[in-house]
């Protein structure tokens, strides 16, 4: 049995309570940063994060990026997409086959 | 260059031919591994491209109505309606294994099946916005739990395929070559040795030779001492 855990600030996050989902509220990167690991250390299969926190946040989602849980997932919060997990995507394409060919 | 240092002996040139032919079957074995990795990850990045943008575009309407909706409300009674969520959701991992890599599959399962039932709150103190919010989300829970999936899958492939990579230059670049120089080094080697031996040989031969040949004249001369007188007398007449 795992558990699905939303971290972002208040407003993006809310409504994923109404969804059954374990939200954290962090503010600050500081707070993420703590939130972050305290549920990486629970059974937390999924977290989801939103870009504008985990864009302070890059080395400890670079931490658990090679482990099995939890899966880091980047949103956009509301204020808009960063594109931080479009370049995620470009990032594993470029580790994996060394150029960026899409 | 042959590494620091190895026996230039029979035996180690047999044990280095068994190595490199294990290490050309493994590097054989991680080259069809890479490019099988390689193909499996191609159409898990696309898909987890296809599906980002999908969950993106429908966060960003959810937020738009709950932006909306935070406007028309206060954010007290905001939170005490999305306080008690109704729904609960199970979630269930299984690990499908992809050439070797684990990767997660996930199972959910929301407690209540009905979808009217995800708004935790009475309609009355609510505005409209907040429901299109919750409904925008629910439904692109969905993609949002199948992006988790894809995008963790990804993840793990990206470090298997460069894990298999380094391996296999490993062996292309530097392990496969650096035997084979051993091995024609120790070949040489053993070749030289053998030529040395022959050349020795012949040596020793020519010299026993030299010395049985000295042996035979000083024989020769002494016998002809002996029998000096009556020969020069042969010889003058």
């Amino acid at each position: 049995m795992y558990r699905i855990g939303v971290i972002g600030d208040r407003d993006s996050v809310l409504g994923f309570q109404a969804l059954g989902l374990e939200v954290c509220p962090a503010e600050t990167a500081e707070e993420a940063r703590q939130a972050l690991h305290r549920m990486a250390k629970e059974n937390f299969a999924i977290l989801y994060l939103t870009e504008q926190l985990a864009a302070q946040l890059q080395p400890e989602i670079a931490q658990y990026q090679d482990a099995l849980t939890p899966a880091i997932i980047l949103i956009p919060g509301k204020e808009g997409s960063l594109g931080i997990g479009m370049a995620n995507i470009k990032t594993a394409v470029e580790r994996a086959v060394g150029a960026d060919i899409l | 260059m042959p590494s620091t240092t190895i026996n230039p002996t029979r035996m180690e040139l047999t044990r280095l031919k068994g190595r490199l032919k294990t290490a050309q079957r493994g590097h054989k074995l991680l080259k069809d591994k890479r490019d099988e990795l390689m193909k499996q990850f191609m159409d898990v990045v696309r898909e987890n491209r296809a599906l980002r943008r999908r969950v993106e575009e429908g966060l960003m309407r959810a937020h738009a109505s709950f932006t909306v909706a935070s406007a028309l409300m206060s954010p007290e009674i905001l939170e005490q309606s999305l306080l008690c969520p109704k729904q609960s959701v199970e979630l269930e991992m299984t690990f499908q294994n992809v050439m070797s890599v684990d990767v997660p599959r996930y199972q959910f399962q929301t407690k209540s099946q009905d979808p009217g039932e995800v708004y935790p709150y009475g309609f009355a103190q609510t505005s409209g916005e907040l429901d299109d919010a919750v409904d925008a989300l629910s439904r692109v829970f969905q993609d949002m739990l199948k992006l988790a999936e894809i995008e963790k899958t990804s993840q793990l492939l990206a470090q298997e395929i460069e894990k298999t990579r380094r391996r296999v230059n490993a062996l292309e670049y530097v392990k496969i070559p650096q035997m084979e120089e051993s091995i024609r080094y120790i070949s040489m080697k053993l070749d030289e040795n053998e030529r040395s031996n022959t050349i020795r040989l012949m040596k020793v031969k020519e010299l026993v030779l030299k010395e049985a040949i000295e042996d035979r004249r000083a024989e020769n001369a002494r016998a002809a001492r002996a029998f000096g007188p009556a020969r020069e007398t042969f010889q003058e007449e």
